[in-house]
């Protein structure tokens, strides 16, 4: 059902053409082979899960998507284009923002001073212009601030805008680093845990907000979650990992039946 | 009339995002901005300018160089004194090649030529970082005062190997030189002073100082948000050695007149600069000024009190000066490891609530 041309989820939304296809991707480590050969691709508006136990690869998946590793074998392809060698930040100009599974705050400044570093990819005022702030360096930082004021409303997070975010506690860290990449307004969204140590109000808060962002903004997300529960519920597909090796794809429904995903969920021999 | 945070209500985010939010600093700054540039020159006396406000001007500008790099950007130097002496001795060559150019741009491009020379030592630090980095500044700083000991070129090939400022006149006012007044060399440095420390809080508060600090904060997220780890260090390197290379064209040109570079610019010199920001605060503009003000300003007061005061000999107050000067860096970092600003900020909340606590 996924091959060619867009379609409509059961809940009435329209997924588009792929944007992003990984094919055939090999990554080494000297002799550990932490990604084996995965094909997948990713759907303009959809929620794409990777999920997998421990080791599978699903990080080092994230990493080589938004540049931190580079495949010694396979192809990125990203918006009908192939991806080059790129570095972290020039990857980041093409539209692809992530949050990691360990925050990754900038822990000296406040929440609003943190989403506004995420605009930076969206300012293209000239450092002397900045140097006399007087003008269009101020305009565009008003500009800016306008829309970090929208992210920092829809995520409900308007009282703790100038405490700096090391005072803050887990679930509202988390919830900063959600809206700092944001900011950058990407075409694709990765989320690495998003829910990872979390209570399960936290986690209903957050799923709220990862599916209100693809509902409102029509952002396209990939988000890597352990807790299967959340995973089934609010993705449209899942690939499933295991030992650096792609083993299952499809809808939630389709993997939850899949004989492969349960072996490896469940633990059976391998012989 | 008291110092009130509450009430002050914002309804624009320019005004939400200006340097002095509150309507009672707004008002302390023009004070003390009206004081120095139109009170001060008319009661200035020659010791006063060249033992506390001269010093105490240029070192804010140095600090705050220094403070961009290390407090902004979190790249550790310990090259300052090299860079000072950039600044130093790219004035001499300029106002000694081209007699006719006014003592402020010289100035200036002094800054500006030392912005490179700090570029190309900034070449390290996308390589290394922490202390690595402080040790290959710190190769700058001896391999810079090394260059201009030995290479004659840089000092004219005069016999004394010392390099001396010519007089220099800025709108009819003589800046350099023995012959030059205090109210003339406060001015000057005055409004440097001022100019940049209004560049350093636009660069700081805007995409590039973001940048900066985001490098500083977690190196990892800034490039995935789309900062260029090259761009971002290497440019803090160069606007901060700008900074700097003011500061020491200064130094040379309005504050010491002559300069031996070895005395002038030596390694105490960089560990003095760091001195001052950690103990003003690291990451604020005001700490570079607080900072200054604490090394450069308490050893005169410390010794007019116990050689004016107390009536002891000199030398025993100057090394009572060295124990107290240390001592009290100890206690200030024990009790406020963030420095000075991170004081006033303290101070600054609880006035929000005086005289009511609770």
């Amino acid at each position: 059902m996924m091959d060619g041309g867009s379609f409509v989820t059961p809940d009435g939304r329209t997924i588009g053409d792929v944007l992003m296809e990984v094919r055939n991707i090999t990554l080494r480590f000297g002799g550990v082979v932490a990604i084996k050969d995965i094909s997948f691709d990713i759907r303009e508006g959809e929620i794409r899960a990777i999920i997998g136990p421990n080791g599978a690869g699903k990080s080092s998946m994230l990493n080589v998507i938004n540049g931190f590793y580079h495949p010694q074998d396979g192809e990125i392809w990203f918006r009908g284009a192939k991806r080059g060698p790129m570095k972290p930040h020039a990857i980041a100009h093409q539209g692809i923002a992530r949050t990691f599974q360990n925050i990754a705050l900038f822990k000296g400044m406040s929440t609003l001073d943190n989403i506004m570093t995420g605009r930076f990819t969206k300012m293209r005022v000239p450092w002397w212009q900045q140097a006399i702030w007087t003008g269009p360096a101020e305009r565009e930082e008003v500009e800016n601030r306008e829309i970090v004021e929208k992210i920092i409303d829809f995520l409900e997070i308007q009282a703790i805008r100038k405490t700096p975010v090391g005072r803050l506690p887990y679930g509202l860290q988390k919830r900063v680093e959600l809206g700092r990449a944001l900011a950058a307004e990407p075409k694709l969204l990765l989320l690495d845990e998003p829910m990872a140590g979390m209570n399960v109000e936290e986690k209903e808060d957050m799923s709220r907000f990862i599916l209100d962002v693809n509902d409102e903004f029509g952002t396209t997300i990939a988000l890597i979650e352990h807790d299967m529960g959340v995973v089934m519920d609010i993705s449209d597909r899942v690939v499933v990992l295991d030992y650096g090796q792609k083993i299952g794809d499809g809808t939630p429904d389709e993997v939850r039946g899949n004989q492969d995903v349960i072996d490896a969920y469940l633990g059976v021999a391998h012989d | 009339m008291f110092y009130r945070e509450a009430g002050d209500f914002k309804t624009s985010y320019a005004a939400d995002g200006q340097t002095f939010p509150i309507a009672f600093d707004r008002w302390r700054y023009f004070a003390v901005l009206a004081i120095a540039f139109l009170v001060v020159p008319f009661t200035i006396n020659e010791y006063v300018a060249s033992a506390v406000l001269i010093p105490f001007l240029i070192w804010s500008i140095i600090a705050i160089g220094l403070n961009i790099l290390t407090g902004y950007c979190g790249q550790v130097s310990l090259g300052t004194g090299g860079f000072m002496a950039v600044g130093a001795y790219a004035a001499y060559k300029i106002m000694t090649a081209a007699p006719e150019l006014n003592i402020f741009f010289v100035v200036l491009l002094s800054g500006g030529v030392t912005a490179l020379v700090g570029l190309l030592f900034g070449l390290p630090s996308l390589r290394i970082k922490g202390f690595y980095l402080a040790v290959a500044t710190l190769a700058a700083q001896f391999f810079l005062v090394w260059l201009f000991n030995r290479v004659p070129w840089f000092y004219n090939n005069s016999a004394s190997g010392q390099i001396n400022a010519p007089d220099r006149t800025l709108g009819g006012f003589l800046i350099t030189g023995p012959n030059a007044t205090p109210e003339a060399k406060y001015l000057f440095c005055l409004v440097f002073v001022f100019g940049m420390a209004w560049l350093a809080r636009n660069l700081t508060r805007g995409r590039l100082g973001r940048s900066w600090m985001a490098i500083r904060d977690m190196d990892i997220a800034a490039e995935i948000i789309g900062v260029n780890p090259l761009k971002a260090k290497l440019s803090a390197f160069a606007v901060s050695s700008f900074f700097v290379g003011v500061g020491g064209a200064l130094f040379f040109t309005v504050y010491l007149g002559a300069v031996e570079v070895g005395e002038a610019f030596g390694i105490n010199k960089s560990f003095l600069a760091l001195f001052m920001i950690i103990i003003g605060g690291l990451g604020s503009i005001f700490g570079s000024f607080a900072g200054a003000a604490f090394i450069v300003l308490l050893p005169v007061f410390m010794k007019n009190v116990m050689v004016g005061g107390f009536g002891w000999p000199t030398d025993i107050a100057t090394h009572f000066e060295f124990v107290i000067l240390g001592a009290l860096i100890i206690v200030f970092l024990i009790a406020e490891p963030h420095g000075l600003a991170a004081f006033w900020r303290t101070i600054k909340e609880k006035l929000r609530l005086w005289p009511f606590p609770h």
